[in-house]
């Protein structure tokens, strides 16, 4: 029987870090499952779910070697079977403003007590010397759509920030 | 009626172009109904294409009448549709009975003008916006052996949402 793991790199952005580490995990049997990989600032993330036959340990000896090539510090995780788009958003909120420290956690403390649960959550700066904290975020309205929309308004009005919500109407056809 | 078999990918045959509907005649009429019943039996289903039921015809479903909330022409049997017009764009989630437990996000035109035929053969031209408008472009979409798969954009795209320079 195999077992999932999911693995954590991170290092310095360079050429062939994915095909360099899904090569690895392709050659060593490994199957792998729903990824992240994407460039934060100069570096480079990946976290990747994988489905494997051997221990932690073996895996972590196949997977040293590629680490260490690019320069990723490596730490893996032995999790339970996962399962695909366990809860599907229902709602998407996009905030910005001027940069400043405090605005995710201000968004995001507003917004979990008025009932949204994050299923993913994506941010980035932009808008060169006078930068733009820019947030979107989806996730599921579990006290309902008002109550978050209520919570942005305050944010709008207190806090400086443009927000905007727009409801997910999942297309089945 | 029956409920016709839902082709599922990576059945080749969704890859498909549909042919145009030459003959308005009573083996339409019973494949229309056949294939609403099978629209009706998925759960949570807005639209089908005759193709995701192995009939390689450009026949369309699409039925919002159970979503009030989005302005929309009600229960709709599009034949030949064409969209002849299409303008903005708009970033939505959209799942497929073809393809199932998977949604992603889709941008497709904002508004849409329309032309199809009806089980009749009449012609009848439509504008629509919005939800109903992103239905119809999934299910024409099949007719050209296209899924949603083919249109997926990168998360990260949305973070600056382009639809408002397009308007
Ligand atoms: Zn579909």
């Amino acid at each position: 029987m195999s077992s999932w793991y999911l693995l954590t790199l991170v290092g310095k952005d360079r050429p062939g870090i994915v095909a360099g580490v899904t090569t690895a995990l392709y050659k060593m049997g490994a199957n792998l499952g729903e990824a992240s990989m994407v460039q934060l600032g100069g570096n480079f993330t990946i976290m990747v779910l994988a489905q494997y036959k051997g221990t932690e340990k073996e895996l972590s000896e196949f997977i040293l070697p590629v680490a260490k090539k690019f320069d990723l510090r490596l730490h893996i995780d032995s999790v339970l079977e996962p399962k695909h788009q366990t809860s599907l958003p229902d709602v998407r909120i996009t905030v910005y403003g001027a940069d400043r420290s405090g605005i995710v956690a201000e968004a995001t403390t507003a917004l979990a007590n008025a009932g949204l649960n994050i299923l993913n959550l994506e941010s980035d700066v932009g808008g060169g010397p006078n930068s733009i904290y820019i947030l979107i975020i989806e996730g599921t309205a579990d006290k309902g759509i008002d109550a978050l929309q209520k919570v942005l308004d305050d944010l709008a009005r207190d806090k400086k920030l443009e927000t905007r919500l727009s409801p997910i109407d999942t297309l089945i056809g | 009626m029956a409920i016709l078999d839902i082709l599922v990918y990576p059945d080749p045959r969704l890859k498909q172009i549909s042919d145009p509907v030459t003959k308005f005649d009573s083996a339409l009429k019973d494949f229309i109904r056949d294939l609403n019943e099978t629209m009706l039996a998925g759960p949570g289903c807005v639209g089908i294409a005759a193709p995701q039921v192995g009939y390689f015809d450009r026949i369309v479903i699409v039925d919002l009448s159970s979503k009030p909330k989005n302005p929309n022409h009600g229960k709709l049997v599009l034949v030949n549709p064409v969209i002849v017009e299409a303008s903005g764009s708009n970033i939505g989630r959209e799942g497929c009975l073809s393809v199932p437990d998977y949604t992603g996000n889709i941008a497709r035109a904002k508004k849409i003008t329309l032309t199809a035929q009806d089980e009749e053969g009449n012609e009848h031209s439509y504008q629509m916006k919005g939800f109903e408008a992103r239905v119809v472009q999934h299910e024409i979409d099949h007719l050209d052996g296209l899924l949603f798969l083919d249109r997926l954009v990168c998360r990260r795209s949305e973070l600056f949402p382009r639809q408002n320079y397009a308007e």
